[in-house]
């Protein structure tokens, strides 16, 4: 378990992180959002050791990163950003290092290292080195490097930057997978990987908690929750026909795209049963019909906005 | 104990792995050769001893050190692999003491490589070896005065070229904190002790001694503590700048 408690962190006068608490439990895998800037990064330097609190404290399984920090450290595998790795070695002798840095000596070292190299398949690069190495590549060596030691708490900052959509589905089942008895904290602002593999996010704007729930939850918070979206192959009047239903608030017309509309639900209630009723007893001349769950992006902007972001 | 030794071999076999090591050991080689045997009068000396070897490498120092410390710290911090390191569960005092240890290592076999040198004085005379060793074991430590003062001006920032000229710059300073040209510029007005005490910083002070095979306890002890109390600085450097 991780607890963070009342985390401060301040550089001069600019305070990076302010007053955070939250807690991470075994199994949840904490998808950490915000704008550039937000205070994630900090955040993840703090709780991996690699920068101290200005106030307040961090807990990993009872070990406080101030006092204990060695310990703190043997329990976490950190990814950092940019996935910094040493160039001139090869992908071999670098994950020999950090194998040896975290404690396994003769036979292990060779087992552990052909083990992650499986696990994120690196086997056509171990003898390269690693500043010739493609971003894709270099990133997964990070991401060796930091599950070397079976950690129990894995914290990775932004682990799909820079990869291809394969790569990207790749790293995120890697996660997942590693998810059963971990905690995993990423930091990422690509929405949908939020979606993709968290358990449960938090959206940090100027160093504070603006929201923290399940996915579900947060996207429930949209005004596209429950909402319908409808593409017609003519034009016709929908907001006519819906204007005697109390659960419609509005009907918006698509930006991006011709003839298609996004008819929006008051309040917390599903109207895709009134909305498909309706549409079937008017005949509209419609060729696509989805139930958004929210736009996380939409959430996301709202929260991160109100605390006065640009 | 264990991670000293992993990082000191990663670092030192990191050198190996590019060509600065060779570049390091044959630059300092020619080098050596130039000072002791065109500049130094080796042979018109007449003398079966190093000194014009020995006499010229404080000077060399100056240069060479830096150039191997730059990067000690400063690629760290460039690169951000200084965050990988710290997050990795070892000491700072750890990763500070081994890094020093790979390039003053290095040096060390650069300066072993000299023998040829020691090999010719013997083979025209009857040099005093015992003399030669002290010298050898000096030259040594003062490298590391050097290269302790390059460990913390690279820390102090991420570019190698301004971590190489303040590094320069402050081991300039101690070499000629001893030299009488520069005590002779002191005004009359300043009292004795302070006098004393700036030359005895001074790395030529303790230097020329060892070179004349005077090997003092002292000497060697000024430099061991001049060491320390450089990586001591190190790592409050690492501290206070690795978050920017």
């Amino acid at each position: 378990m991780i607890e963070i408690r009342n985390l401060t962190k301040k550089f001069g006068r600019f305070t990076a992180i302010d007053n955070l608490s939250f807690t991470v439990v075994e199994g949840e895998v904490l998808g950490f959002l915000g704008p550039n800037g937000a205070g994630k990064s900090t955040t993840m330097k703090v709780i991996t050791g690699f920068l101290s609190a200005s106030g307040g404290t961090v807990i990993v399984d009872g070990y406080d990163i101030s006092k204990n920090p060695i310990e703190v450290k043997s329990l976490i595998g950190y990814l950092p950003e940019g996935a910094p790795c040493y160039g001139d070695m090869t992908t071999l002798e670098f994950l020999k290092f950090i194998a040896r840095i975290r404690g396994y000596r003769g036979e292990e070292i060779a087992k552990r290292v052909q083990h992650v190299v499986d696990e994120v398949e690196l086997q056509s690069v171990c003898q390269q080195t690693i500043e010739t190495l493609s971003k894709g590549f270099r990133r997964r060596v990070g991401l060796a490097q930091a599950i070397m030691h079976d950690p129990k708490v894995l914290i990775l900052d932004e682990p799909t930057d820079g990869l291809d959509p394969n790569q990207k589905h790749h790293v995120r089942e890697l996660i997942k997978s590693l998810a059963r008895d971990k905690i995993v904290i990423i930091s990422t602002h690509i929405l949908e990987e939020v979606t993709a593999v968290c358990s449960r996010a938090i959206i940090i704007a100027e160093g504070r908690i603006v929201a923290d729930g399940t996915p579900a939850e947060l996207e429930s918070r949209s005004k596209y929750h429950h909402a319908v979206t409808v593409r017609l192959t003519d034009e016709y009047d929908l907001a006519k026909d819906l204007s005697g239903l109390a659960a419609v608030s509005a009907v918006e017309k698509d930006r991006s795209e011709e003839l298609s509309y996004t008819i929006l639900a008051a309040g917390n209630t599903p109207i895709f049963a009134r909305v498909s009723e309706i549409a079937q007893s008017k005949n509209w001349p419609i060729t696509e019909f989805h139930v958004s769950r929210g736009r996380l992006e939409d959430v996301f902007r709202s929260v991160t906005q109100a605390q006065g972001g640009e | 104990m264990d991670n000293l030794g992993i990082i000191f071999k990663r670092e030192l076999l990191s050198y190996f792995a590019t060509p600065l090591a060779y570049i390091f050991i044959v630059i300092f080689l020619i080098m050596n050769g130039i000072f002791t045997f065109e500049l130094g009068g080796f042979y018109l000396r007449g003398q079966a001893d190093l000194l014009p070897f020995f006499g010229f490498h404080p000077w060399l120092y100056l240069f060479m050190v830096p150039a191997i410390a730059m990067t000690l710290w400063a690629d760290e911090r460039k690169t951000g692999t200084i965050e990988l390191l710290l997050t990795l569960p070892i000491n700072l005092r750890d990763a500070v003491l081994a890094k020093f240890l790979a390039a003053w290592v290095l040096i060390g076999i650069a300066l072993m490589l000299t023998f040829p040198i020691w090999a010719t004085v013997n083979y025209l005379g009857d040099p005093d070896n015992g003399v030669i060793l002290a010298a050898y074991l000096g030259s040594w430590f003062m490298a590391g005065g050097f290269l302790a003062i390059g460990s913390c001006m690279s820390a102090s920032t991420k570019n190698s070229v301004i971590s190489f000229i303040l590094t320069v710059s402050i081991c300039f300073l101690f070499v000629v904190m001893g030299s009488p040209i520069l005590l002779e510029a002191f005004p009359a007005w300043m009292p004795q002790f302070l006098v004393d005490a700036f030359s005895a910083m001074g790395f030529l002070t303790h230097f020329d001694s060892i070179s004349k095979g005077v090997l003092d306890i002292r000497d060697i002890l000024f430099f061991g503590v001049f060491i320390a109390a450089w990586l001591v600085a190190s790592a409050v450097v690492i501290e206070i700048k690795k978050a920017n």
